[in-house]
């Protein structure tokens, strides 16, 4: 959370939330105890991980897997559950 | 001598009629004893087509809470009304519905909180709810109860409060006695109550927000402080209220009403209904000459303390009538709420108090004859004897 906290006079009453569409804004890659990684070779694209993930942080490219949002991630292990080529791994952080 | 037209209603026909009257946008309400005839004569208006109110029959308190809370999200006008277990049911909801912000008006009727099981008047179910950030008023008759629920709305929705409003009356004393009650002019009401507005309603869906969401350490505290914020407000915000109202209906409705007490050297606070039967007794006295008078607190929450003290000043003794036991050891909630009100004021009358009225236990003249008769013997004596009493409890 990068800019200051504001007092209760200039916040929406009530916990209201006025904007929509801020999930993104949250980081909650910064929980994450494990971390998925991609074997190349072995992935087919066929995307199921990018359907199954909870966080939507598996980058997409034309019609690829290219990668993980690992801003977002919160390394559940969902996306190398259901590979069914079994090309991702889940490393443990290291710090 | 001009002739008011009077209809004959009891307490709960009278908020049901005083409901008709606002047309709330949506009514979600679960039937409890003594509040079970509110919802079957506001029904029947629902079904004749007299308003255009979406009732909601729920499964249960927790539900109608629920309804409500978020039908007063979307940016309808909202009301239920509940008793005793019904309102301990709803607590969860009770909460959500006070630091949401939702200005929902709920009519109680005041019946004791199991257990043992009771279903008649005392004050323990709103008592408890004196902490959930409910504004909440406390109604002497059916006239107040039907005047009262009209001016709750516009105390909730006042863009300084924003705070849902409980409008209470005992249960059976006047929720089922018959009374004369003069009924405005419906035209008046609704320009009085005006357009349910409210900012961000969650259907305005081209302004998409959230209601609700977690709030955790970083911003909880601050929308905690907003809300005693706006109980402040509701000190200064209801006097305007209330003068607007006094303009177009008459009555002017105070946080107190002083019955015979400017100069007292004597007095009773007491609340709703059993205020009626202590100015009975105020009467007899001061036909004997004694200076006996009686405060009755209208709006307990916000509590009114300033108001309370002034009105004291020149009282020597005071009995606090509790129609409930909070269980601190320290005597009733009303009580122990009168005696920290002063505490800063500089007006410290002998002060003692009287549990009363427990499971719709009578209160007879004989017992507020009783506690004046203890306060003349406190004024004598300059002493407090027991401080803590049980009046009509067999001993
Ligand atoms: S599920 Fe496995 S194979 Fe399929 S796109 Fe994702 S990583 Fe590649
Ligand atoms: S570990 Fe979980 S959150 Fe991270 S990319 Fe895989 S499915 Fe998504």
């Amino acid at each position: 959370m990068a800019d200051k906290l504001k007092n209760w006079k200039n916040i929406p009453i009530g916990g209201k939330i006025t904007k929509a569409g801020n999930a993104a804004e949250y980081n909650t890659g910064s929980w994450r105890t494990f971390k998925p990684e991609k074997n190349e070779k072995k992935c087919i694209n066929c995307l199921f991980c990018w359907i199954y993930c909870p966080d939507s942080s598996i980058k997409v490219e034309d019609g690829k897997m290219v990668g993980f949002d690992y801003e977002h991630c919160k390394g559940c292990g969902i996306c190398a559950s259901v590979c069914p080529v079994k090309c991702i791994d889940m490393k443990k952080e290291e710090k | 001598m001009s002739k008011v037209k009077k209809t004959p209603l009891t307490g709960d026909q009278a908020v049901a009629y005083a409901m008709k009257q606002i047309d709330p946008d949506v009514v979600a309400a679960y039937p409890i004893t003594p509040q079970t005839e509110i919802v079957m004569s506001f029904s029947n208006y629902v079904a004749n087509g007299q308003v255009s109110t979406e009732i909601i029959p729920v499964e249960s308190e927790h539900s109608a809470m629920s309804a409500c809370v978020g039908s007063a999200a979307a940016g309808a006008r909202t009301m239920t009304a509940t008793s005793a277990n019904g309102l301990a049911l709803m607590w969860e909801i009770v909460y959500i519905a006070a630091s949401t912000r939702l200005p929902i008006v709920m009519p109680v009727v005041n019946r004791a909180l199991s257990g043992p099981i009771n279903i008649h008047c005392d004050h323990s179910d709103t008592m408890g709810a004196r902490d959930s950030g409910w504004i909440q008023i406390y109604c002497e008759n059916a006239q107040e109860v039907y005047e009262n629920t009209i001016l709750a709305v516009r105390i909730a929705e006042h863009k300084k409060i924003l705070l849902p409003v409980m409008v209470c009356q005992d249960g059976f004393i006047t929720s089922h006695g018959v009374e004369g009650v003069e009924l405005f002019d419906d035209k008046k009401v609704k320009d009085f109550v005006g357009e349910y507005k409210i900012d961000d309603p969650l259907l305005d869906v081209d302004h998409p927000v959230t209601y609700g969401p977690l709030d955790l350490q970083d911003y909880y505290f601050e929308h905690k402080r907003q809300q005693s914020e706006a109980m402040k407000n509701a000190l200064s915000v209801i006097p305007e209220v209330s003068e607007e109202f006094a303009k177009v209906f008459g009555t002017k409705y105070d946080f107190i009403e002083e019955y015979k007490l400017a100069d007292a050297e004597i007095a009773i606070i007491a609340m709703s209904s059993a205020a009626g039967t202590v100015k009975f007794v105020v009467d007899e006295l001061r036909k004997k000459g004694v200076k006996a008078g009686l405060l009755r607190p209208r709006i307990f929450r916000p509590f009114p303390k300033e108001k309370i003290a002034a009105a004291l000043k020149n009282v020597k003794a005071v009995a606090v009538l509790d129609r409930s036991e909070s269980f601190s050891a320290e005597g009733g909630p009303l009580y122990t709420d009168v005696k920290a009100g002063l505490y800063d004021s500089g007006v410290k009358p002998l002060a003692m108090n009287y549990i009363f009225g427990l499971g719709g236990r009578d209160l007879f003249p004989a017992d507020i004859n009783k506690v004046y008769t203890d306060l003349r013997d406190v004024l004598k004596t300059g002493k407090v004897k027991t401080a803590l009493n049980y009046l009509g409890s067999r001993e």
